[in-house]
Parts: structure tokens; sequence; C-alpha cells
């Protein structure tokens, strides 16, 4: 069922893929990098400290879905016995941690000009501190235990209990008075950011996400290789 | 027009010191990476080159194997 996830497919294209996106997240940065602090207006409120935004806002999306992926794949590999799946889920965590990160960092930046604090123990900002704590812990379990079997299970448990926390933190600035603003973009219904901030919003969630594939190909394509030696000593 | 640029009406050190921090992050991650792929990639070429005809024979069959090896002396 699952023949297209085999390492050996997997690794013939993985291999030559990751000099493409990394030319291509060049060019998207360069280009999202000059309608970020160039090009794009200021805020009527906020001035040029918006420009934060468009840095922090792609980094926590991208570290929200990487969380939510690595659940998936981690519950399909526990489910269907894949060992594939959780190959795919390990090397997607680091690039997620450092996008975590990144979107507290920024974030704690991005308050002071606005709320004039670095940090606030507020739903939003905690609940993303917690994720954080969980991506920590799931890379840590993948360090600690040598056993494969013990690992895979303990990784998801800990993937399942972090989930959780994902639709706190989505919907943290509804159900709790927070410093932090309410989401401006929606899928479902109209945004409240205008074009000339969306379009370099969407440029620079592209080139995060293109950075977050190139980790994920030379994180996967070394896990790989770990996997070969491993052959090659048993040879 | 570069001063301008730079104080961003006073939110420069905020706004440069936020995108700074996060190329920094990237190149870091890039490069550890990049370091951990170079090394098991080296590795790999040192054990394979330990093996005897035979055993050498026997792992290139495998498709992967053979992708390694092109790779790295490719780079």
């Amino acid at each position: 069922m699952f023949k297209i996830f085999e390492p050996n497919k997997i690794f013939q294209i993985t291999s030559k893929a990751s000099k493409y996106v990394l030319f291509l997240f060049v060019v998207v940065l360069s280009v999202g990098l000059t309608e970020a602090l160039i090009l794009s207006p200021e805020d009527y409120k906020q001035s040029d400290a918006v420009r934060i935004m468009y840095v922090h806002v792609p980094s926590a999306w991208i570290s929200l879905g990487t969380f939510s992926s690595i659940t998936l794949l981690s519950i399909f590999g526990f489910i269907f016995k894949n060992k594939n799946f959780f190959l795919i889920a390990k090397s997607l965590a680091p690039s997620g941690f450092v996008f975590n990160v990144v979107a507290l960092v920024t974030g704690a930046i991005w308050g002071k000009p606005t709320w004039g604090t670095w940090w606030a123990w507020d739903a939003r900002i905690t609940s993303m501190l917690i994720l954080a704590l969980f991506y920590a812990i799931y890379l840590i379990s993948w360090r600690i235990y040598e056993d494969k079997e013990k690992v895979f299970k303990i990784s998801t448990f800990i993937t399942i209990l972090g989930i959780i926390n994902v639709p706190i933190i989505k919907y943290s600035v509804d159900w709790w008075n927070t410093l932090h603003q309410p989401a401006s973009i929606s899928i479902l219904s109209k945004s409240s950011i205008h074009s000339s901030m969306l379009f370099p919003l969407m440029i620079m969630t592209a080139a995060f996400t293109l950075f977050s594939l190139l980790i994920f190909l030379m994180k996967y394509n070394t896990e790989l290789i770990k996997i070969k030696n491993k052959g090659l000593d048993r040879l | 027009m570069i001063n301008e640029l730079l104080f961003m009406n006073g939110y420069g050190a905020y706004v440069l010191s936020a995108f700074g921090f996060t190329l920094v992050s990237f190149l870091t991650l890039y490069l550890i990476t990049k370091v951990q792929f170079i090394k098991e990639q080296n590795k790999f070429v040192a054990k394979f080159g330990l093996l005897n005809s035979e055993k050498a024979k026997y792992a290139k069959s495998q498709r992967i194997n053979k992708e390694i090896l092109a790779n790295a002396t490719n780079n």
C-alpha cells in the first residue's frame, strides 16, 4: 500500500532535489525580503514594527503545521507498522523546532514596541512555549532511546499529547483575553489584512516552507545513510 | 534613503534584529544539518572502501548504496 514511501525510491528523489530546493529558496527569500523590508507599506498603528510579522507569522504557521504532520505520520507509522513514516516524522522535527523558537523570539521582539514588554504569560504565548517543549522532548526521545520499537511508541505518545495543544494555540486568542491580537487571516472568511501586506506575507511563507523542505530533505538523506552505514556493518 | 530604511521610524533595531535572528537561525540549522550529512556520507564511503570485493559487489547491487556513492563523488 505504501510502496511509494520506500526509502530506496524516495532517496533517488531526495538526493537530487535538495540543490534545486536551495536555489529556489534563495530566489524566493530574496524577493520576500525585498517586499517585507522595502516595498510593503507601514501600518497606520504599528508603523514599521509591523514588518516583524513577515518572519513571525510564517514561522508560527510552519511550526504548527510541522507538529501536526509529525503527529499524523507517527500515528500512521504506528497503525501501519511502517518505519519510514517515523523516519519522515523525525526528519521534519528539527526545522519545526527552529521555526517554533523563531516564532517565540520574534514575537518577543515584536512585543516590546507594541505591548511594552518582551514577554507575557498570556494564553497564546504560553501555549507556543509549551509546543516548543513538546518539540524538544520529541527530539530528545530519539536521542535517548536506542531500542527502535520503544522510541516509536514513546515519540508517538509525545506527539499525541502535544497535538492537544495545537487547537489551544489556534483558539487561545478567542477563548481567553490575551495581549496577542486575533487572527487577521482566515481561509473560510474574509481576511482583515490588506493585499499589500498579504502578498509579502505569502512570499515569506513560501520561502520558509522551502527552507523547511530543504532541511527535511537533508535530514532524511542523513537518516537513510545512517541506516545504510549500519547495514554495511552487518555485511 | 539608506538611513531611512535602517531607521524605520525608530523601529529599525527591533525589525532588523527579528530578521537577523531568523536568518542566523536558518544558517545555523542549515550548517549543522549539512555537516551531519557530510559526516555520515564520508563514514559510508570509508566503510564501503573497507569491504572485500565480494561484499562490495553485493552492497553495490542495492540501488540506494550506488546513489550514496555517486552523490559522495559528486560533492
